[in-house]
C-alpha cells in the first residue's frame, strides 16, 4: 500500500512546530482517516475535533495545504502525494493544541442576533402556511452546518481582527435565514449596521469560495442585507415612506 | 478534597445536547429552574445533527387517514409488541405538537403544495409520516433547539465529559466531570439529572454512529445502579455505505428508498420481492408497479418490500450476500437512477429531494447516484435498549436520575422505525425536562460524597500512572471487531459465549492501558476512559442476547431463527448485583388497556 507523509501542527497558545508522520493510504481515504489513523497508531495526544466523518456537523475544519478545508470531505486522491500534507488549524481563532481552536466566539455572537419572532399563525389550528418557493433561499442558508472556515478565510477576522466590531459572514447568512425567513417579524437592520458592521465586508467572496455547503453567502445572503440596510437609513425616499408603512 | 475542584449548581443538569437534551434542557428551564447543559463536543454537532430522513408524527398533511392511532399501531407492530405501549401511545400523540412547536421556533420543513409541512414515506409507517428537510432534517432540528435555547438561560459546558453519577444514599445528586481541554475535574451539584447521551455504536467496526456514540450514559446509569432495559436489541440499519473502506458503514438514509430506490442484488434481481413476512403481507405491493405507484403518492397503492421494517431489509441483505448473489465489495446495489425510466427530470428530482446523499457519494465514492447504483450493506445505527424509565415522567429506577432520547429503552421495543427516534427525542425530551423541574422543585441538593470523588480520579488518572501499557485505541479496535464479529446481525449462542470470556478480558486489559503525553485534550486518555462504558454496554448486550432464545426485531439468532411467544411476553432487564456484577431479570410486560388492544386489531 501507498505511504504519505503529513506534516501536522503540534502545539499550543505558547508555540509549536510542524511534525512529520508517515502513514498508509487506503483506497478512498479522506485527511481525516489519516489524521485518526496517526492519532490511533503513533500519536495518542494528537488533537483534533470530529463527529460525522460525512460532511454533516461541520467539527473537522482545518488548514489543508494551506486551504480551509473540513477534513472528513478531502479525499487524499485530490492532493499531490509527491510532496507532504500539511495540517494546521483554522487561523482566525485561538489556538487550544494541535488541530483544535477556540471557537467559542462565534457561539458569543450568535447569542448577540436577535432571535426569531414569528407572526400569529394563520390558521386556526395554530400553524401556518408557506410556499416552498418562499422558503427556498431561506433553507440554503440553513444548510449551515457551522464549520467557520467562512470565518476563517474573512480577511476582516483573520488579519484585520475585528472580531469585537464584525460578526463575520457565518451570523451574516444567520441573519439573513431570520430577515428572510417569512414568517418572522423582527428587525435587525440597525443591529446590523451598528452592531454588526456588516459595511466592513467589502464582497471579496472569500467566504462563498470556501463554503462546503455551497451557500452563496456572498450574493445570496451579505449583498442582499446590505440593500436592505442601505434602503432603511440611507435612501431618503424609503426612509420618508417608511414613515407610513409598518414592518410585514 | 472535593474542595478542591471547581463546583457548579443547577437545579437540573442535562447530560448531553442532541435533540433529546436540548429539548429537556429548554422544558426544565421554561419550568423557572435553573440548568445546566454539558455535553462532549461542541453546541451542535452532537450526533442529531447527522439525523437525514425526518421526524414521524400523524399530523396527516399527505394524507388525511392518518391518526395517532395508526401511528400507535404501526410503532407497535415495528416493534413487535414488546414495546412500552404506554410511551408508543404517548409518542404518537405528542408528536405532531412537538413537530409544530419546531414551526414555531423557527424551524422551514419542506412544504406540501398547500403550503403546509410536508411528509414523506419510510419504512413501517403506513402512510407519509415523516416531516423533513430534505435529507438533513437533525441539522435542522439541532439548530432551531440550540438556536432557541440559546436564548433561555440555559447555561452550557461544551466539551466537557462525565465521568460519574454522584450519589447521596440511593439518590443521584449530581455529576463528575472533566474538561477536555486541559482535563481539570469539574463537580456539577444537581437536585436532578437527566441523562441524553445517545446511543452506543461505537461498540461495533462498522456503524453510522460518531466517536460519541460510546453508551456512556447506559453505563453511568447502570454504575448508578439503575436498571437497563432491552439491550439485546440493536438496530442494523440496511443501508450504509460499503465502498471505499474508509466510508464503510456511513449512512445511507431510507430517504433513498422513500423516494423510489430500489434494492437488487448481483444478479439484477429486486430480491425483497423473494421474502415478505406474514405479518406485512396486506400492506405490501405485490409488483413492483405498485410499488412505484406508493412512492409517488397512489394512495391506494401497498408500500415496495424496500420500505419494510430495517431488521427484515438489513437480514435479506445478509442473505444475498451470504449466497454469493453481493456486489464485489460485499453489499447490494441499491438504485434511484432508475427512476427516469419513470420521470423526465429524474437527475434534479434526486438531488432536490436527497442533496446530501448526491455529495456524500459524489465525493466520497466518485459515483454519481442519478446516473449509477450504489453498493450498500447494514451497519450498526441505533440502540433500542437503554436506561429503564417511566413511560409518563422519564424517572429512571434511581431517585433524581431521568433519562430521554436514544439512551433511554421502551418506546421501541425490539425494532425502531426509522423518523420514531427524532420525535421521541422531542416527545420525551421534553417530558424528562418537565418532570426533572419538577423534583428539582421538590427536593434540595444532596450532600456530595468526597470519597467517590476520589476514587473516581483516582481511577480516571491511573492511565497516566503507567511507565508501560497498552494502547487504549488497540483495544477499542479489538472490542469493535469481536462484537462485531460475534455479537452481530446474526448471533448463535456459542459465539456470544465467546463474546462474554472476550469481553471480561478485554476488562483486565483495559486496566492497563496507557496515555500518551499530558492531560491536555488529549485523545488517548479520553479513549482509554471511554473504554470503560464500551465494555459496560458490550457486556450488556451480549448477556441480553444470550438470553433472550428466540429471533425477533433487532435480535436474530441462528440458533433460534423463530419467535416464540413466550419471549413475546417479556422485557429483560440488567442491574448492578450486590457485588458490582451484571444481573439479569426477566419481567413481565404489563397487560395493554382494553382500547389501546383494540385500536392493534383494527388496524390488522
Ligand atoms: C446518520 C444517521 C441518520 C439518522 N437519521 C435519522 C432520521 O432520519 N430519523 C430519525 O428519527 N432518527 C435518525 N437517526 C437516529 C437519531 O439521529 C438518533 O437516535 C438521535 O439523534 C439521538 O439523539 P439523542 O439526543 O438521544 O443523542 P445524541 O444526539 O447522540 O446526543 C448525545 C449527546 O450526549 C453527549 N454525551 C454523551 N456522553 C456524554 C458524557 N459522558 N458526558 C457529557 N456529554 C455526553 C454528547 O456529547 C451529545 O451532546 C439517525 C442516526 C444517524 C447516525
Ligand atoms: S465577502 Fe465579506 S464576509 Fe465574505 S470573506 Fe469577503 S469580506 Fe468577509
Ligand atoms: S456558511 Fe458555510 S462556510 Fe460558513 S460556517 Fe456555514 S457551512 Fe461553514
Ligand atoms: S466530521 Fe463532521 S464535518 Fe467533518
Amino acid at each position: 500500500m501507498a505511504k504519505a507523509t503529513f506534516k501536522i501542527w503540534r502545539g499550543d497558545s505558547s508555540g509549536g512546530e510542524f511534525k512529520s508522520y508517515d502513514t498508509e493510504i487506503s483506497p478512498g481515504m479522506v485527511v481525516l482517516d489519516a489524521v485518526l489513523q496517526i492519532q490511533g497508531e503513533q500519536a495518542g495526544d494528537l488533537a483534533c475535533r470530529w463527529n460525522c466523518k460525512a460532511g454533516k456537523c461541520g467539527s473537522c475544519s482545518a488548514e489543508i495545504n494551506g486551504n480551509p478545508k473540513l477534513m472528513c470531505m478531502t479525499r487524499m486522491n485530490t492532493l499531490p502525494q509527491d510532496a507532504p500534507i500539511t495540517v494546521e488549524p483554522m487561523k482566525a481563532f485561538p489556538l487550544k493544541k494541535d488541530l483544535v481552536t477556540d471557537v467559542s466566539w462565534n457561539y458569543r455572537v450568535k447569542e448577540k442576533i436577535k432571535k426569531f419572532k414569528p407572526r400569529p399563525p394563520d390558521a386556526t389550528d395554530g400553524t401556518w402556511r408557506m410556499v416552498q418557493e418562499d422558503i427556498d433561499r431561506v433553507q440554503e442558508f440553513r444548510k449551515c452546518i457551522e464549520c467557520f472556515l467562512c470565518q476563517d478565510v474573512c480577511h476582516v477576522l483573520r488579519d484585520h481582527h475585528k472580531h469585537e466590531e464584525f460578526i463575520g459572514p457565518r451570523f451574516l447568512v444567520y441573519a439573513a435565514a431570520l430577515e428572510m425567513h417569512p414568517l418572522d417579524t423582527e428587525d435587525r437592520l440597525r443591529d446590523l449596521k451598528d452592531e454588526s458592521n456588516i459595511g466592513l465586508c467589502n464582497i471579496t467572496k472569500c467566504c462563498t469560495k470556501v463554503c462546503p455547503e455551497g451557500i452563496t453567502i456572498t450574493d445570496n445572503a451579505i449583498i442582499p442585507l446590505k440593500e436592505r440596510v442601505v434602503g432603511e437609513f440611507y435612501d431618503p425616499i424609503t426612509r420618508f415612506l417608511k414613515l407610513f408603512r409598518k414592518k410585514r | 478534597m472535593a474542595a478542591e475542584y471547581q463546583t457548579f449548581e443547577h437545579d437540573v443538569l442535562v447530560i448531553g445536547a442532541g435533540g433529546a437534551g436540548l429539548r429537556a434542557a429548554i422544558e426544565a428551564s421554561t419550568a423557572g429552574v435553573s440548568v445546566g447543559l454539558v455535553c462532549k463536543s461542541l453546541l451542535g454537532k452532537a450526533h442529531t445533527v447527522m439525523a437525514e430522513g425526518g421526524m414521524a408524527a400523524a399530523m396527516a398533511n399527505v394524507d388525511d387517514r392518518d391518526n395517532w392511532k395508526v401511528h400507535f399501531s404501526d410503532t407497535m407492530r415495528g416493534g413487535q409488541y414488546v414495546n412500552n405501549w404506554r410511551m408508543a401511545e404517548l409518542h404518537a400523540k405528542e408528536a405532531p405538537d412537538r413537530v409544530r412547536e419546531l414551526e414555531a421556533w423557527g424551524a422551514v420543513f419542506d412544504r406540501t403544495k398547500d403550503g403546509r409541512i410536508l411528509q414523506r414515506n419510510f419504512g413501517g409507517h403506513k402512510y407519509p409520516r415523516l416531516a423533513h428537510v430534505g435529507d438533513r432534517t437533525g441539522l435542522e432540528m439541532i439548530r432551531t433547539l440550540q438556536d432557541h435555547g440559546i436564548h433561555q438561560g440555559i447555561e452550557v459546558y461544551m466539551e466537557v465529559t462525565v465521568i460519574a453519577l454522584l450519589k447521596d444514599g440511593d439518590r443521584v445528586v449530581g455529576a463528575f466531570a472533566y474538561e477536555r481541554e486541559h482535563g481539570r475535574f469539574r463537580i456539577f451539584k444537581a437536585k436532578a439529572v437527566i441523562l441524553a447521551t445517545g446511543g452506543i455504536g461505537r461498540a461495533y467496526k462498522i456503524t453510522s454512529n460518531s466517536w460519541e456514540g460510546t453508551g456512556d450514559g447506559h453505563s453511568l446509569a447502570f454504575d448508578a445502579g439503575a436498571e437497563l432495559l432491552d439491550m439485546e436489541f440493536i438496530q442494523f440499519h440496511p443501508t450504509g455505505m460499503v465502498y471505499p473502506p474508509s466510508v464503510r458503514g456511513i449512512l445511507v438514509t431510507e430517504g433513498v428508498r422513500g423516494e423510489g430506490g430500489i434494492l437488487k442484488n448481483s444478479e439484477g434481481r429486486r430480491f425483497m420481492f423473494d421474502d415478505i413476512p406474514a405479518n406485512y403481507k396486506d400492506q405490501t405491493s405485490d409488483t413492483p408497479e405498485e410499488g412505484w405507484r406508493y412512492v409517488t403518492g397512489d394512495k391506494n397503492a401497498r408500500r415496495p418490500p424496500e420500505l419494510l421494517t430495517r431488521d427484515h431489509v438489513a437480514r435479506c441483505i445478509v442473505r444475498e450476500v451470504k449466497a454469493g448473489r453481493g456486489t464485489p465489495n460485499g453489499g447490494v446495489y441499491l438504485d434511484i437512477a432508475w427512476i427516469k425510466e419513470k420521470i423526465s427530470n429524474a437527475p434534479e428530482h434526486i438531488k432536490k429531494k436527497l442533496p446530501s446523499m448526491y455529495h456524500q457519494f459524489k465525493q466520497l465514492a466518485d459515483l454519481d447516484i442519478t446516473t449509477e447504483p450504489m453498493e450498500v450493506g447494514p451497519t450498526t445505527h441505533y440502540i433500542m435498549g437503554g436506561i429503564r424509565v417511566d413511560a409518563d415522567t422519564q424517572a429512571s429506577t434511581v431517585a433524581g436520575l431521568f433519562a430521554a432520547g436514544e439512551c433511554a429503552a421502551g418506546i421501541n421495543g425490539a425494532n425502531r422505525l426509522g423518523g420514531n427516534s427524532l420525535s421521541d427525542l422531542l416527545v420525551f425530551g421534553k417530558r424528562a425536562g418537565e418532570y426533572a423541574a419538577k423534583f428539582a422543585q421538590e427536593n434540595d441538593f444532596g450532600q456530595i460524597n468526597s470519597e467517590q470523588i476520589e476514587q473516581t480520579v483516582k481511577w480516571a488518572l491511573e492511565p497516566f500512572e503507567k511507565q508501560t501499557g497498552e494502547n487504549p485505541f488497540e483495544i477499542q479496535h479489538e472490542l469493535q471487531e469481536m462484537m462485531q464479529d460475534l455479537v452481530g446481525i446474526v448471533r448463535t449462542e456459542d459465539e456470544m459465549q465467546r463474546a462474554l470470556i472476550g469481553v471480561r478480558e478485554l476488562r483486565k486489559r483495559s486496566k492497563n492501558v496507557k496515555a500518551t503525553g499530558n492531560i491536555d485534550f488529549n485523545p488517548s486518555w479520553h479513549t482509554a476512559l471511554d473504554l470503560h462504558n464500551l465494555l459496560n454496554v458490550s457486556e450488556a448486550i451480549t448477556l441480553a442476547a444470550i438470553e433472550r432464545k428466540e429471533s425477533r426485531g433487532g435480535q436474530f439468532r441462528d440458533d433460534y431463527p423463530a419467535k416464540d411467544a413466550e419471549f413475546g411476553k417479556v422485557n429483560f432487564t440488567i442491574k448492578k448485583d450486590a457485588g458490582g456484577e451484571m444481573k439479569i431479570e426477566r419481567v413481565t410486560i404489563l397487560e395493554m388497556p382494553a382500547e389501546l388492544k383494540q385500536i392493534i386489531e383494527e388496524m390488522g
